[in-house]
């Protein structure tokens, strides 16, 4: 893992981007609304500061560690150039042009699909940095002016945060600086207005105190940063690191606020289950209210985990009291929840679909703008998705994506059209993301298979299967080892299909892997989705598969559509997984001889773990195929940036 | 239309099951359960679900004023209620087929007016919607019937009426219907077919089960099946088990017609695709029988049409009756104000019974447990009422004694008379003395003094 790192520092103008720590990313970014070299800086280094973010709290021993290695590995390259680039005089010109597509780019990547008050996000974005822009001379002015004096700067400090009365007469809230203030703000600024204006003090007060121990250097640099601050939220933090550094004292009075303030603003679709006081708060608002299993496993406690028998009946008791869900949508969120649907494809698809349907039936309601209720009500849709099952990467990627693409409507748009384009946005993701991505994996993958080739997969993906279809029909020669687990035994049913074509296949369960994997030329593998240090995030028990295959040399070869790429970094599959229901795993099927665990529940001693997905480090990847081509495993963070690129233009 | 739903209510007419309980005056509909009209239960539990657009259909003409007169006073600024009137005697799918123009909803919700019930309706619609079925069923386990001490057991043994129990064949993860045999069907062999067999896998047949006549239909099916059968009287009894024997050879030509239409506005990408996409969808999701057995043997793309018939089955702490028999009436009656006490909607006594502030009672007269006295109802001395439903405005003389039965209103019964097990209908008149056990009294009907009567209907001859 080392090795992968240094490169990646190597190359660190690219990968910047991508290359930040799982747990503050998106949050990071959404509130940076920058030019790009001094983002991810940023990002990387608050949640290392504020180690545990609330977006995913790790078990504090991985937190620390993961983190602590990380970090002196990202830290230096990346800092360095982000201190002293943008800071200075960089910053007005670049700013005046960079606004409005970097702070559209930001917006959008940051418009999280599941944020509830990020609605409509692109938009008071989008205008709010122009209004920055446009006001901006005049700290730009300041700026120059205060630079050679170093601290008298700190008094006008305060002035520009009053610039941001470019929202309306904040100009009585700089001064008192009290949250209850800001609060009252809140529905008029963005997020990154807000955080800009409170930093802005918070780094004022760190510099006056500066001052008066430290050298003109030092402050300087505070105070030019601080200048900058209305403008650039980002340069302030890395700013705030600085300050922060001065004074050690001050650190934590300036970490923690933030944290604070952030859980209140980016409610994460990964809530952590173990915090008491939030998962009360999102019961109030729960459509559906479940039971939580009694005894879990003390390690996974953060996810969430409910008595499977309650959930369904509960929410189909409901069925017509749900006023403002769209029936499809409810039928798909049904789906999951009973397991009808799965795979990240066919939820993702469905999803999509559904949400196609809801648009067709949707209009806007009157004194609202398209714009933002759509996306309200899409938020609604997704929470209540989620209620029934996490989101799949896959899903959390389209969500996104719908989501810039409502954001982006042009407002001369009439009801019709606007609903009319965004149904063909959607229909062209699952043509071009989806369908056609898979059509393009099977013609890659295809020439990986020689005559005489033994195949193993694992589990039954869709593509995998697509790829041994056609390999058939090209009328290669080979024979196919299916590894299936339970509970799921998903794997019979791509053997069903399989052999109903003709192919010669072979069925074992994973614990006879070792022994079958002498005979393997080639591992194909699907995935629920690639994380950007090349991790291969997949239905559990991959990982085993690929690590034996590893072992005896087998080539491992990773199927993954691009859309299911994700910029996050996860080194473990404990801070983000999904729990299945433990009865699935205690009980077998039909053999009631066997089932002792029957009242397992009552026991306190005893607690299962049906953890659904694992994580294969790249290691044991030889090759990730992908509808743009065939990739080693660390290339992935490239893909995604290409394509986020991509998806941006669409 | 929540959720595009619709809901028809079939309230019925004036039942051949229930004379003399019912009359022209007072349809099966209006029959009072606790008091109130069997029909308002149903109302309110539909209510209860958010569902306010309703369709209530009765058979005949009388019948639909007086309904229709009843729930516009009492559901006012509550529902939206639409009754339709029908011919008698066309059954449920010919009162369905009746009123098919008016249903627009994707799919429609089928009540019957007689259910007393609180099991949500919206269970059944979500099952129904989670697995896209043609048509969804609701069944409740079969409800205890007859009195409920020994000691006054009915010597008829209505019990054990066959007409009450179903067999029903379901698959095992309890979803899906498999086979339905109602009442009069259940005297000959069962016949299970031989594919639905093969398909499953294994069938379990209950007979502990109840068709609570509580469907589910698509409304595409529904009206196709109404369309083509013309000679499909009942839904239980023929649409049903027509669409449970049909299920793997389907005749409806639903499936599909969404998709194409889904996708109108995008023309760009035609046919392969499309079936790539419903395959990715088919083959990730895990399917029922019905789907692998579509699939044929060499797991193409499907090349049988199939429906799915699917079942909601209420736990067993649900109440769950139909009021379709004699026996019914005063079995509901008697668990709406006892063991099912939350369904009457009324608020008990420290007693645990009703008596309305406005009823007069003698001295040493005791209303026990699980009683219901009306408004303005009088009791004179000494009379004893347990486990009965008393109406409004009756007069009940003295040492009376009132046991297991229901009362309507304006019923007159004067000094010495002892009631078990029975049901007096409004207007009657029980003169001094009358012993009654298991009876049924007629509306407006006059027993003389002194008559001893057992297991008996009594009423008016005029018909």
């Amino acid at each position: 893992m080392d090795p992968r790192r240094g490169a990646r520092v190597v190359i660190d103008p690219k990968v910047r981007q991508v290359g930040f720590f799982a747990p503050g990313a998106s949050p990071g970014r959404t509130q940076s609304g920058p030019p790009e070299s001094s983002s991810p800086p940023v990002a990387d280094n608050s949640p290392t500061g504020n180690s545990l973010s609330p977006v995913m709290i790790p078990p504090p021993r991985h937190a620390s560690d993961n983190l602590l290695s990380a970090r002196p590995a990202l830290y230096p390259p990346l800092r360095r150039p982000g201190d002293t680039i943008p800071v200075g005089s960089y910053n007005p010109s670049e700013f005046f042009h960079g606004t409005s597509p970097t702070a559209s780019f930001y917006s959008k990547v940051g418009d999280g699909e599941f944020s509830e008050d990020a609605s409509g996000a692109g938009w008071t974005h989008r205008g709010n940095s122009g209004k920055v822009a446009s006001s901006f001379p005049g700290g730009g002015f300041d700026l120059t002016a205060v630079k050679p004096s170093n601290l008298t700067t700190v008094s006008v400090v305060n002035m520009p945060p009053g610039i941001s009365v470019k929202s309306g007469g904040a100009s009585i809230e700089v001064q008192n600086e009290q949250p209850a203030s800001s609060r009252s703000l809140k529905e008029k600024t963005s997020k990154a207005e807000r955080r800009a204006l409170q930093e802005a003090q918070r780094a004022a007060k760190a510099a006056a105190k500066a001052e008066v121990s430290k050298a003109p250097i030092a402050a300087s640099g505070v105070a030019t940063s601080v200048n900058a601050k209305p403008a650039k939220v980002s340069k302030l933090s890395s700013q705030k690191k600085d300050s922060a550094s001065v004074t050690a004292s001050e650190k934590k009075g300036v970490d923690r606020p933030p944290e604070k303030d952030r859980k209140k603003d980016v409610p994460h679709p990964r809530m952590q289950f173990d915090d008491k006081s939030r998962v009360e708060k999102a019961k109030r608002r729960a459509v559906v209210r479940p039971i939580e299993v009694r005894n879990r496993v003390e390690l996974f406690r953060h996810l969430p985990q409910y008595e499977r028998g309650t959930l369904l009946p509960d929410l189909e008791s409901k069925f017509f009291l749900l006023d403002p869900m769209h029936p499809a949508v409810y039928k798909v969120g049904l789906q999951y929840l009973a397991g009808d649907v799965s795979g990240g494809n066919a939820r993702c698809i469905a999803m999509l679909q559904a949400f196609q349907e809801a648009i067709k039936d949707y209009s806007t309601p009157p004194e609202k703008t398209l714009v933002r209720d759509l996306t309200a009500r899409l938020s609604s849709y997704v929470s209540f998705l989620i209620e029934c099952r996490p989101l799949s990467i896959s899903m959390g990627n389209a969500i996104r994506f719908l989501k810039s693409r409502i954001a982006k409507l042009p407002l001369s748009l009439s009801e019709s059209e606007a609903k009319a384009s965004l149904q063909s946005d959607i229909n062209r993701f699952i043509n071009e993301k989806i369908v056609l991505a898979d059509k393009v994996i099977v013609r890659h993958a295809v020439t990986k298979i020689r005559d005489g080739d033994v195949l193993l997969t694992y589990g039954s993906s869709s593509a995998v299967e697509m790829i041994l279809l056609y390999a058939h029909e090209l009328g290669k020669q080979f024979r196919v080892v299916v590894v299936d687990s339970r509970p799921k035994l998903e794997g019979q049913l791509l053997l069903r299909r399989l052999v109903g074509k003709g192919l010669s296949c072979t069925y074992t369960h994973i614990n006879a892997v070792s022994y079958i994997m002498h005979e393997v030329t080639r591992v194909f593998l699907g995935a629920s989705s690639v994380l950007s240090n090349g991790t291969v995030y997949s239905r559990v028990g991959t990982a085993c598969v690929s690590m034996v295959a590893h072992a005896f040399r087998v080539p491992v070869l990773v199927c993954c559509e691009a859309y299911k790429f994700y910029e996050r970094v996860q080194l473990d599959s404990i801070c983000s997984n999904e729990l299945g229901d433990p009865d699935a795993i205690s009980k077998v099927p039909g053999r009631e001889e066997i089932n002792y665990l029957d009242d397992w529940a009552k026991s306190e001693n005893l607690q299962l773990l049906n953890l659904i997905y694992d994580a294969t480090p790249s290691d044991y990847v030889s090759m990730i195929i992908t509808d743009y081509g065939m990739v080693p495993p660390t290339s992935v963070p490239v893909i995604v940036r290409e394509y986020r690129r991509e998806h941006l233009w669409i | 239309m929540m959720m595009d739903f619709q809901v028809v209510v079939l309230a019925g007419g004036t039942s051949k099951k229930l004379v003399p309980l019912v009359s022209k005056e007072v349809p099966k509909a209006l029959l009072p359960v606790a008091n109130r009209p069997v029909l308002s239960y149903v109302l309110e539990l539909l209510e209860h679900s958010n569902l306010k657009d309703l369709i209530v259909v009765v058979e005949g003409q009388d019948a639909a004023l007086r309904v229709g007169g009843w729930i516009s006073g009492a559901y006012v600024d509550r529902l939206h209620v639409e009754v339709a009137a029908v011919p008698e005697d066309v059954g449920t799918a010919g009162a369905l087929r009746a009123i098919a123009h008016h249903l627009t909803a994707n799919d429609i919700l089928v009540v019957s007016g007689d259910l007393v019930c609180d099991v949500s309706p919206g269970a059944v619609a979500a099952a129904h919607r989670r697995h896209g079925a043609a048509v969804t069923a609701m069944l409740c386990s079969v409800p205890v019937s007859g009195p409920l001490e020994s000691g006054s057991s009915s010597g008829k043994d209505k019990t054990k009426k066959p007409g009450c129990c179903n067999i029903i064949g379901l698959d095992p993860t309890k979803q899906f219907l498999l086979y339905i045999a109602t009442g009069p069907e259940i005297e000959r062999d069962i016949r299970v077919q031989k594919s639905i067999l093969r398909a499953v896998g294994q069938m379990e047949i209950r007979a502990d089960l109840m068709d609570a006549h509580l469907y589910a239909f698509k409304r595409a099916v529904l009206q196709e099946v109404l369309d083509q059968k013309d000679a499909f009287q009942s839904l239980q009894q023929d649409v049903l088990p027509y669409l449970v024997r049909s299920q793997l050879r389907s005749e409806l030509s639903l499936n599909g017609a969404p998709h194409t239409e889904e996708n109108g506005h995008d023309k760009v990408v035609p046919g392969i695709n499309q079936v790539m996409l419903s395959q990715l969808l088919a083959k990730t999701s895990t399917p029922s029988f019905h789907e692998l057995y579509a699939m044929g043997p060499n797991g193409s793309a499907p090349v049988r049409r199939t429906h799915k018939c699917c079942v909601y089955i209420a736990s067993q702490d649900k109440y769950c009756a139909r009021l379709n028999s004699i026996q019914a009436f005063s079995d509901i009656n008697r668990d709406v104000i006892g063991e099912a006490s939350h369904l009457s909607g009324y608020s008990f006594s420290a007693q645990n019974n009703i008596i309305h502030p406005s009823a007069e009672l003698g001295s040493k007269t005791t209303v026990g447990q699980n009683c219901m006295l009306g408004e303005g109802s009088q009791l004179g001395d000494k009379c004893s009422v347990k486990r009965s439903v008393i109406g409004r405005h009756c007069r009940i003389g003295s040492n009376v004694k009132v046991v297991n039965s229901v009362v309507m209103n304006h019923v007159t019964i004067s000094d010495g008379c002892s009631i078990q097990g029975s049901v007096i209908c409004s207007n009657a008149q029980l003169q001094e003395r009358v012993v009654l056990k298991d009876c049924q009294v007629g509306a407006g009907f006059v027993v003389t003094s002194g008559s001893e009567y057992k297991g008996e209907f009594l009423a008016k001859k005029e018909r």
